[in-house]
């Protein structure tokens, strides 16, 4: 392998007039870490949003009649809970993770463009208000759910012009704009930016999922911002690119929507993934398992992700020769995933375990992930997904995966490099409370969605027959249990930076060039760039990372 | 020691293979009744995804347990597990069983959707269907914001409820009038999404009488949770009992229930919304629905 690592594009800037104390949070900073963690404190406040959209839901299925909310406010509600879920809190936090770890992992001083690194990041704040804001307009907020998928969505009850459809479109629009900043900003780094020595098959695969993930980010999103915009001239401008009623098709946005919304699941697991990997082997205290073959399959994932969308429209009118094909991409792509979950189970096999927080969350995640990857398998073969298609079982899928594996997992990243990040230790005593109620509570309150969906009852619903109930009420038990668990965590995180207990650069003893340096690291990261002479996980090895520890 | 390592792993994989059997039986009772031909193979297909399912969850889970279990660190013990970073066969091995085992559930997959094509009457029912395909015993489905009605055209009858004969091809013509419904009955197991502007052709066979709900699976607005209808499998005589019944009665307006809800809430705390369309006049409906 050559050593192709450019140590360093320098940059800019005004980075000295910048404060030092905590108000660098609060402004137009250029630090690639200051970026990361406000993406992950605006996203966090935004996942509280989206949970009080989810207690009314839950609410309102409490009993079969739709008697809580008023039908349009129902469906007003999950259309905005799924949106702010995915588009203002679970790409944002996997985003801020990436800001932050990436550039320390691999040995630079901050991102390839610092600047637009800090105007991708305001972006969603912008569009947080957009989308939140049309709760003001008449008409009220988007109701189409978060495919908004036409002629529902282009229907527009109240005839104004700037309606919630519209503000919706618009809040889209600008987030995809903003991630695929991100995303160039991402690849370049990791391409560009890497320490001496830090070649390919010694980058983390948090740095290989990242790179994968937003590599999708860069062929997929300009489908669904190009979708979105020709809805959004539907919509506005009184063209007919999806009106049926005017000779359109409305086929084709669901094309143009799944293009990018079915690789868009995988830009949030892939990180996921990375996080994983990197947790096992520093609480089993082990070599990954494996680590080129994760590293890589990584990669084709990627490649995989682009061609099984349709698996989300075999309903939709799509002829029996195109179902096959795709229920035949998507089993393949579960092949990789398979290879990472036996990797992963390698690595803790045998290893000794020490069960603080992180690790909790990530075995957590494990064991959810692998419920919903085998209930993706059952969608994936089209006779069963005919019947549970548009069902609470899809919905018990991907919050297996989204709840389950990757809201799991980001509570263990962050658990994980709190003390890095702030210098501090978290309280061990309600992380673990944290993660009881949270494990409890996923299940309690997305397993009774697979009985449901398989029994026949349709998704976004606001009322349902009697029969139903029995799930439902344990559902929104669990619900209400999941609401509650974010308590210990926002005690323990806010306690714990103002005042936990103060710890060393590697209070996991873990191996990694994030933590050969200062906690919270130094403005510039590395005093000298690191020159990196292993493989990462080298647990149990006795061997340097690098070669200029002590000059870091 | 090594004899003994492989007698265990044995006994594990032997209680959960029997574990994961009897779940794969159990799934059949998590579904509504089997009221169509169609689903005894979606029945049969998903257990055995159950099956399979259930062994790989289980031994993912109990070797996880296991080390939870037997191996974790001292409280005071600091030092590292063996650096094993890999192990090519046994990679080699472990791309191969997942590989195999989905292109696996790929074909028995393609094997089912196959039979559910091509099960036409001609292969299990001789006589009544065969005259009646294609003579114009196709039902018309029509969905709009939010109610169903049914078309009987050669017999001149119009319904909220869809009445089918048994273990008689059913033909459908399903129309969507104004957005993106789906025709979904659970106890069929059948779905299909309708576009509007462009009618579809559904088939499928009932195989058992009773009384099931049809459901609109496709979002569609504001009432879209209240799109339900009724669906009535019964003998062929009664099936034409009805026909001939309902066809000497005048329509008349029927009961629809997003109709009511818009009409009866004049105080809703809600936002605008699409304004139901008219309830059907049909010759038949049900008061009770
Ligand atoms: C073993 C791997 C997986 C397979 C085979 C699989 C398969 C599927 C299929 C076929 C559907 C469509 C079902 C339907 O609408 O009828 C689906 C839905 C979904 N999956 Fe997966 N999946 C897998 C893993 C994942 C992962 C890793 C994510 C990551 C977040 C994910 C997120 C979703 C979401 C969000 C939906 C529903 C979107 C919506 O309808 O709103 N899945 N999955
Ligand atoms: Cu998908």
């Amino acid at each position: 392998m050559t050593n192709i690592s450019i140590p360093e594009i320098d940059i800019d800037t005004n980075r000295s007039h910048e404060p030092e104390d905590w108000r660098r949070f609060f402004g137009f900073s250029t630090d690639h870490k200051v970026i990361g963690i406000q993406y992950i404190v605006t996203a966090f406040f935004f996942f509280l949003v989206g949970g009080v959209f989810a207690m009314i839901i839950r609410g309102e299925l409490l009993t079969p009649e739709s008697d809580l909310v008023d039908r349009t406010v129902y469906n007003a509600m999950f259309t905005m809970h799924g949106t702010v879920m995915l588009f203002l809190w679970t790409f944002p936090v996997l985003a801020g993770l990436a800001n932050y770890l990436v550039p320390l992992m691999i040995g630079a001083r901050d991102m390839a463009f610092p600047r637009l690194n800090a105007i991708a990041f305001w972006m969603i704040p912008i569009f947080g208000i957009v989308l939140i804001g049309s709760f003001l307009v008449p008409g009220g907020p988007a109701q189409s759910g978060w495919w908004s998928y036409p002629p529902v969505s282009l229907q527009n009850p109240s005839g104004n012009l700037i309606n919630g459809q519209f503000l919706w479109l618009l809040a889209i629009v600008l987030s995809g704009i903003s991630s695929i900043l991100g995303a160039i900003n991402i690849v370049t780094t990791i391409f560009r930016m890497r320490a001496p020595g830090m070649t390919w098959f010694r980058m983390p695969v948090f740095v290989w999922a990242v790179l994968s993930a937003q590599i999708i980010q860069l062929f997929g999103l300009p489908a669904l911002t190009a979708g979105a915009v020709l809805l959004l001239c539907d919509l506005v401008a009184g063209t007919s690119f999806y009106d049926p009623a005017k000779g359109g098709d409305p086929v084709l946005f669901q094309h143009f929507f799944w293009f990018y919304s079915h690789p868009a699941v995988y830009v949030i697991i892939l990180p996921v993934f990375g996080i994983f990997s990197e947790l096992f082997p520093v609480y089993a205290r082990k070599p990954l398992f494996g680590y080129k073959v994760v590293a890589v399959s990584s990669l084709i994932i990627t490649g995989l992700s682009a061609v099984v969308w349709v698996h989300h429209m075999f309903a939709s009118g799509t002829p029996g020769w195109m179902r096959m094909l795709f229920m035949f991409t998507t089993m393949l792509i579960s092949v990789p995933t398979g290879i990472k979950v036996f990797a992963w189970v390698g690595t803790i096999w045998g290893g000794k375990l020490r069960l603080d927080t992180p690790m909790l969350f990530a075995m957590g995640g494990l064991v959810m992930f692998v419920f919903s990857g085998i209930t993706g398998i059952m969608l994936a073969a089209v006779p069963v997904d005919i019947h549970v298609n548009n069902t609470y079982f899809v919905v018990g899928h991907f919050h297996y995966v989204i709840y389950g594996a990757t809201v799991m997992g980001i509570y263990a990243a962050l658990y994980h490099w709190f003390p890095k990040m702030t210098g501090r230790m978290y309280n061990e005593g309600l992380g673990k409370l944290h993660f009881a109620l949270t494990f409890l509570g996923t299940n309690l309150n997305f397993f009774p969605m697979h009985p449901l969906g398989l029994q026949g009852m349709p998704r976004r619903v606001a009322s349902y027959d009697p029969e139903f109930a029995f799930w439902n009420v344990i559902a929104s038990l669990g619900g209400f249990l999941l609401g509650m668990s974010t308590l210990p965590f926002l005690v323990n995180i806010v306690g714990s930076w103002v005042q936990g207990k103060k710890v060393s650069a590697n209070p996991w003893r873990a191996i990694g060039l994030e933590w050969l340096i200062a906690s919270p690291p130094p403005h510039e990261n590395f005093e000298e760039l690191p020159i990196v002479v292993a493989e990462p996980y080298g647990y149990g090895m006795n061997e340097p990372l690098v070669s200029n520890a002590d000059k870091l | 020691m090594k004899k003994q390592t492989i007698l265990t792993l044995a006994i594990a994989a032997i209680g959960i293979a029997a574990i994961s059997w009897w779940v794969g039986q159990e799934s059949y009772t998590w579904f509504p009744p089997q009221a169509s031909a169609e689903s005894i193979l979606i029945d049969r297909l998903f257990s055995v995804l159950v099956t399979i399912g259930s062994f790989v969850f289980l031994g993912v889970v109990g070797a996880l347990i296991y080390a939870v279990l037997f191996q974790q660190a001292g409280k005071y013990e600091s030092g590292d597990g063996p650096p094993i970073e890999g192990n090519i066969p046994l990679e080699i091995v472990w791309t191969a069983i997942p590989f195999v085992l989905v292109m696996g559930i790929a074909f028995y997959s393609y094997k089912i959707y196959d039979q559910m094509e091509i099960r036409g009457p001609m292969e299990h029912d001789h006589s009544a269907a065969m005259v009646m395909s294609g003579s114009g015993d196709e039902i018309e489905v029509i969905a709009k914001q939010w109610a169903w009605e049914f078309r009987y055209p050669a017999q001149k009858v119009t319904s909220t409820e869809l009445h089918l004969p048994v273990n008689q091809r059913a033909h459908l013509i399903l129309k969507a009038q104004d957005v993106i419904h789906g025709f979904y009955i659970p106890a069929f197991r059948l779905k299909q999404d309708m576009i509007p502007g462009q009618a579809g052709n559904f088939e499928f066979t009932p195989i058992l009488a009773g009384k099931y709900r049809l459901r609109d699976s496709q979002y569609s607005g504001t009432y879209f949770a209240a799109m339900q209808a009724n669906v009535v499998v019964e003998p062929a005589a009664d099936y034409q009992n009805w026909l001939r019944r309902s066809a000497a009665t005048t329509p008349a307006i029927a009961h629809n229930t997003a109709f009511a809800e818009y009409n009866q809430k004049s105080t809703r705390a809600g936002w605008k919304t699409i304004v139901p369309a008219a309830p059907p006049i049909v010759n038949y409906s049900n008061p009770n629905d």
